[in-house]
């Protein structure tokens, strides 16, 4: 039946415009909180509403030192693997010895923020959702705000200053650990000192190329934010609803990591 | 709807306020005057826009059309600085309490002194035991939300809501989900914070008891529009159908048009073929 086929064609339109429709409203209103959340930590303390040091201090813990035996083991994990595939990879020209200069650049340019980055967005971007998401069904987000005190302000701006700070700060230490199981693995397989791998890669590494990986996870951190605090904003219905916008926001985190991670690199090697 | 006394400040003021979740028109046109020191209670069955109403009250929600004055203010209108002042003069306790579950229940209600004075712990301390023994929760301060039952819980975000001494205090559904003990304790807590503190209340309910018991003034929305505002005796005694329907607990009956019942009955799908 043509009418049905012209039918289904139209409903499927609509539901694709839709999409698109929810997906930039969800980006705009992404925008506007952070422009709000800038706002809350410059103007806030003008109008009595000033950011609490003291819960941007728990929410480091809980995004930062909490999150170090995990991202220690990750990232060395990690640095581990990438020996083993550099020296296999570097086998067939022979050039093992050269394994260093690719370890060094993908463990500070890519994978230690990379790694961060997914490991916060499941931990901490998952637990913000999760969160708002309650409070929100709880209505202690409209207790908040009768009680004259920006939810954005008290509960978005500690989280985002701590993302900030912390996820720049646990990349770091991913780098170095890294480096570190990296080196321990290339010196037994090649045996060559641990040493002359430190001094190869401080040779090899310049500032930039660490501030490269920083950088980006600075903005990981404020993508991971965002999206958590929008999913668990935006939830409806109870128990169920949390975990929908749990489960959502660690996804849209990790894509938005990736893609984020690729056009970065993009712009700023090329 | 005689009777209102002219002499009295209003608090609230309400008019004709317009309302859309969506593209639904929820409240059509509410006036509503609540004058200082009364307990004011909107009643109306489920859907009648009650809580709708409520919530445009303490500012939550944006208008379509009409005023709000709180004390005298207009939210939307003030300047920022200016409406968190205007919210420190204001308190709710909500269905569920609302505490914040990440904080006893002692720095729950010390959360507002925290947040907008710079008084010592101390000082607070005592300030928030002050406030449980009001509403008879004395010794509870370091336990967690989770760890009250349903009436505690909004016992304690009453002590909440009047930790700053506020003039205006909403209560959303206050004994919804308690037991009749409990619901008529929260009833007398009620009574007790108008003629000790001279709060103004304004109270959302389906509880018919509740109502009758706390009212100073009832309010009956159905349909997002208002059907009457009147003392007790003039709500029990009205003709209005619609309000005698409500408060002898019968339904309505619902006048059936069969072309529309059978279109939703089928989504809309099959044209009936039948004539009726």
């Amino acid at each position: 039946m043509s009418g049905d086929t012209v039918q289904k064609t139209k409903n499927a339109v609509e539901s694709l415009g839709r999409t698109v429709v929810d997906g930039v409203r969800e980006i705009g209103w992404g925008s506007s909180l952070l422009a709000e959340s800038l706002f809350w930590l410059v103007v806030g303390p003008k109008v009595k509403q000033p950011v609490r040091m003291g819960s941007i201090f728990a929410q480091m813990m809980e995004v930062g030192v909490f999150a170090i035996p995990i991202v220690a083991i990750m990232s060395g994990t990690i640095g581990v693997m990438l020996a083993i595939q550099g020296i296999y990879t570097l086998s067939i020209f022979g050039a093992e010895s050269q394994v260093t200069i690719g370890i060094a650049y993908s463990i500070t340019r890519e994978f230690a923020s990379l790694i961060t980055g997914i490991l916060v967005a499941g931990r901490s971007g998952s637990a913000l959702a999760a969160r708002l998401g309650t409070m929100t069904i709880n209505q202690e987000v409209d207790a908040l705000q009768v009680m004259g005190i920006n939810p954005v302000r008290f509960l978005v701006v500690p989280a985002m200053l701590a993302m900030v700070i912390m996820v720049p700060t646990l990349t770091f230490m991913a780098d170095l650990v890294g480096l570190l199981a990296a080196g321990l693995y290339v010196s037994v397989d090649l045996g060559i000192s641990l040493s002359a791998f430190v001094d190869q890669t401080v040779e090899i590494l310049k500032v930039a190329d660490v501030l490269h990986g920083l950088e980006k996870s600075a903005i990981f951190a404020v993508l991971i934010t965002l999206v958590g605090v929008a999913n668990g904003a935006s939830v409806k219905g109870g128990a169920e609803g949390v975990g929908k916008v749990t489960t959502r926001a660690v996804v849209q985190s990790i894509s938005a990591i990736i893609v984020t991670d690729m056009l970065f690199a993009f712009v700023v090697t090329r | 709807m005689t009777d209102i006394p002219n002499d009295r400040n209003r608090v609230i003021e309400i008019r004709d306020l317009v309302t859309h979740y969506g593209d639904r028109m929820i409240l059509k046109g509410v006036d509503l005057d609540v004058f200082e020191g009364e307990i004011i209670v909107i009643m109306g069955g489920s859907g009648s826009g009650k809580s709708t109403l409520l919530r445009h009250m303490m500012g939550l929600e944006k208008r379509t059309s009409g005023t709000i004055r709180l004390l005298g203010e207009d939210m939307e209108a003030l300047p920022m600085a200016e409406a968190f002042e205007l919210r420190k003069k204001m308190g709710v306790a909500f269905q569920g309490g609302a505490m914040i579950s990440s904080l006893t229940v002692g720095e729950n209600i010390m959360l507002p002194l925290a947040e907008h004075t710079k008084l010592d712990r101390l000082t607070m301390e005592i300030m928030a035991r002050m406030k449980l023994e009001v509403v008879e929760l004395a010794g509870f301060e370091n336990l967690m939300p989770s760890e009250l039952s349903g009436g505690m819980l909004k016992r304690a975000a009453v002590a909440r809501a009047i930790i700053m001494d506020p003039k205006l205090l909403f209560f959303d559904e206050p004994s919804a989900g308690l037991d009749p003990v409990v619901s008529s304790q929260l009833d007398q807590l009620i009574l007790k914070l108008r003629d000790a503190m001279g709060m103004t209340i304004a109270v959302v309910t389906h509880e018919l008891d509740s109502a009758f018991t706390i009212a100073d003034r009832i309010t009956v929305l159905d349909k997002g529009e208002i059907l009457m505002t009147g003392t007790v005796d003039e709500i029990k005694n009205c003709d209005n159908e619609r309000i005698q329907n409500l408060i002898n607990r019968r339904t309505e009956e619902e006048i059936l048009d069969p072309e529309e019942y059978l279109n939703r009955l089928t989504g809309g799908e099959i044209v009936p073929n039948v004539k009726w």
